[in-house]
């Protein structure tokens, strides 16, 4: 039993990390139809940024990671702006492979400039403290990582629901043409969208960093978090959530029980299954095509 | 597109006398190639060709039928170790060997096929993706395999004959790859090709129109993975090991890249684009060996950059090259030579 609820709460922290990046890939799905498989390459290029501006310019921690921050949204703001603007009449294969050109850009400017070799982030709560809750332990960076999860979550909420620039994100993915007969920028708000985007995913990164830094850290959870997102229906925010924790916490109790060894795969057979009975995701409406 | 007239002008293999004349050339350089070029390039070519077969294939499932597969890495890694078990475990004769590897990679394409029924964009490119992740983890956990030792390939006998150069398996490869050409042209030409056409275009419509999806969906997928296990199987013998990190992501990715850069839904772009990208895959792995570039990159990376990940550009590379191709030429390669093309036809006006 206890070794139960231990994988239950290892479970959940690892799902909070999926459920930022499966966020994250949400909002820019939701409003631009876009599967930003970039998403992990740019929370890696912040980490990173961090990490130079933390261990080789010698910030204090009160300023490298707001300026981090700062960073993802201006990356977000600039790959819209840049790249996927430019894109003429785009399809689904475009999209995929332009933001898997993104990705492999970033992915290699960044181990160009600092190798293979494992780093970690400086942070100011070290990843092996672990707190007790009851009988069961968690790491405090684990702890960290489902309360900001949270948190974001819960700022995500308020912003779609009650602030302007969310209701206009929510306008332009409903319909492109009615918002921006309502007077909306909607090319702006796509900029935003991939500012947040990013955002969110940069949090993440800057999760994750602590414990291991090399370039190829963000495939893993990525993928996890895409899992996660397409499980929920790929347009909904708290499916992707629900569905990155039920990942986070079936992969860990396959793990202890059936195998070790293909923990790290039993996610995708469990993906293939759940489209396979709902194709839309669980949380999406059934997406019929007119004709 | 020049106008068609009849079917069988439609059909035919070879639009004209000039067509058949750049052929038989074209035969003839690939006959003489290990006689006019070093080894290496033989070597060269090798790699290529195997490039060519699934760039084939998975433009066949790409191009003509439309769907997405990040996942052919995983078709390609059966292919290599069927291949290599077979003939190992079984004393199977290589083509024999070859041939069944195929096939089963075939019958795995068959069932991604099944879930692929109902899914469509990220949604199948995330089932794809993780069919290819679980492949890899699969070899990679078990014994059976090799685990992570990998394996090594056996005494190549084909008959009789002895292969044990680059130079002699240059002579087995080019005509499997020229065969399997020219019979992806032939079926795209058939009933089945014009059904994954119409897939492609509207698969509602095609239904309707009696296109049995569940037949030809699954046969795309099947016939694409078929072509990815012929070019497994003979990857493997190039490389003469293989071991499961060989068969990643990014290789499935370099697989879609080769399709979209040569052109989708173009038998022609598939052969250039892989072959391009093979070669700049090839050339820039020793990158700071370029002649002029490497040392101007060299300088750069001691001063910016780090000089261990100098082998890195090589993605920066290829990402550009996706990208640019998406934003400025989505037809790839093929849509410039057709620009060219119509250009110099109605030149000067």
């Amino acid at each position: 039993m206890l070794d139960f609820l231990q994988m239950l709460v290892s479970g959940v922290a690892v799902g909070s990390s999926y459920a930022l990046v499966g966020l994250a890939m949400v909002i820019i799905y939701k409003t631009s139809e876009v599967p930003n498989f970039a998403q992990g390459e740019m929370a890696l290029i912040s980490s990173f940024f961090t990490f130079m501006l933390l261990e080789q310019c010698g910030f204090p921690y009160y300023a490298a990671f707001p300026l981090a921050l700062l960073f993802a949204v201006l990356l977000g703001f600039f790959l819209e702006f840049t790249v996927l603007r430019r894109a003429k009449d785009p399809n689904i294969l475009g999209m995929i492979a332009i933001t898997i050109g993104i990705e492999m850009i970033l992915l290699g400017l960044v181990s160009w400039k600092f190798g293979a070799d494992p780093k970690t982030l400086p942070f100011p709560i070290s990843p092996y403290d672990s707190i007790a809750l009851g009988e069961v332990f968690i790491s405090a960076l684990e702890a960290l990582t489902v309360g900001v999860a949270l948190v974001i979550m819960l700022i995500l909420f308020i912003f779609f629901r009650f602030s302007k620039l969310g209701v206009a994100m929510k306008a332009t993915q409903q319909n492109d043409t009615a918002a921006r007969l309502m007077g909306i920028r909607t090319n702006r708000i796509l900029m935003f969208t991939w500012g947040v985007s990013s955002l969110v995913g940069c949090v993440a990164g800057l999760l994750i960093s602590p414990i291991t830094m090399q370039p190829y850290m963000m495939w893993d959870p990525l993928l996890k978090g895409f899992a996660a997102a397409v499980m929920g229906g790929m347009t909904s925010l708290p499916g992707a959530v629900l569905g990155a924790y039920l990942l986070g916490i079936i992969e860990n109790l396959f793990g202890g029980y059936v195998s070790i060894e293909f923990k790290s795969v039993v996610a995708f057979a469990i993906i293939v299954l759940v489209l396979c009975i709902k194709p839309s995701g669980l949380f999406a409406r059934h997406y019929v095509k007119k004709v | 597109m020049d106008m068609k007239r009849s079917y069988y002008e439609d059909v035919q293999l070879f639009t004209s006398g000039v067509v058949v004349f750049w052929f038989v050339a074209l035969l003839l350089f690939l006959g003489l190639l290990p006689f006019l070029f070093k080894n290496y390039y033989v070597y060269v070519a090798n790699y290529m060709a195997i490039n060519v077969i699934v760039a084939l294939g998975l433009n066949l499932l790409v191009g003509y039928t439309g769907q997405i597969s990040l996942g052919h890495a995983g078709f390609f890694a059966i292919g290599a170790y069927g291949t290599v078990i077979l003939m190992t475990l079984l004393r199977c004769p290589f083509l024999l060997a070859l041939l069944a590897a195929a096939l089963i990679a075939a019958l795995f394409g068959f069932f991604l096929g099944l879930p692929a029924l109902r899914l469509e964009g990220p949604y199948l490119a995330i089932a794809t993706l993780g069919f290819g992740l679980t492949i890899t983890q699969v070899i990679g956990r078990s014994e059976f395999f090799g685990g992570r030792q990998g394996l090594h390939t056996p005494e190549l006998w084909v008959g009789p004959w002895h292969l044990t150069t680059d130079r002699d398996f240059y002579y087995l490869l080019i005509p499997i790859t020229v065969m399997l050409t020219v019979a992806a042209r032939n079926l795209i030409k058939t009933r089945v090709g014009r059904a994954f056409i119409a897939i492609r275009e509207a698969d509602i419509a095609a239904a309707t129109m009696g296109v049995n999806l569940v037949f030809y969906k699954t046969l795309a997928f099947a016939v694409s993975a078929f072509y990815a296990g012929v070019g497994g199987g003979l990857y493997a013998f190039v490389l003469r090991f293989i071991e499961p990190e060989i068969f990643t992501l990014l290789m499935s990715i370099m697989f879609l890249a080769m399709v979209i850069v040569g052109g989708i839904g173009s038998i022609m772009g598939s052969i250039v684009g892989a072959c391009l990208l093979s070669w700049m895959d090839l050339q820039l792995r020793n990158i700071l060996s370029i002649p002029y570039l490497g040392d101007w990159l060299e300088t750069l990376s001691q001063s910016y950059f780090s000089i261990t990940g100098v082998s890195n550009i090589q993605y920066i590379v290829f990402g550009l090259i996706l990208i640019l191709i998406m934003l400025f030429e989505p037809l790839g390669i093929l849509g410039i030579w057709l620009r060219t093309k119509r250009y110099w036809k109605t030149w000067p006006f």
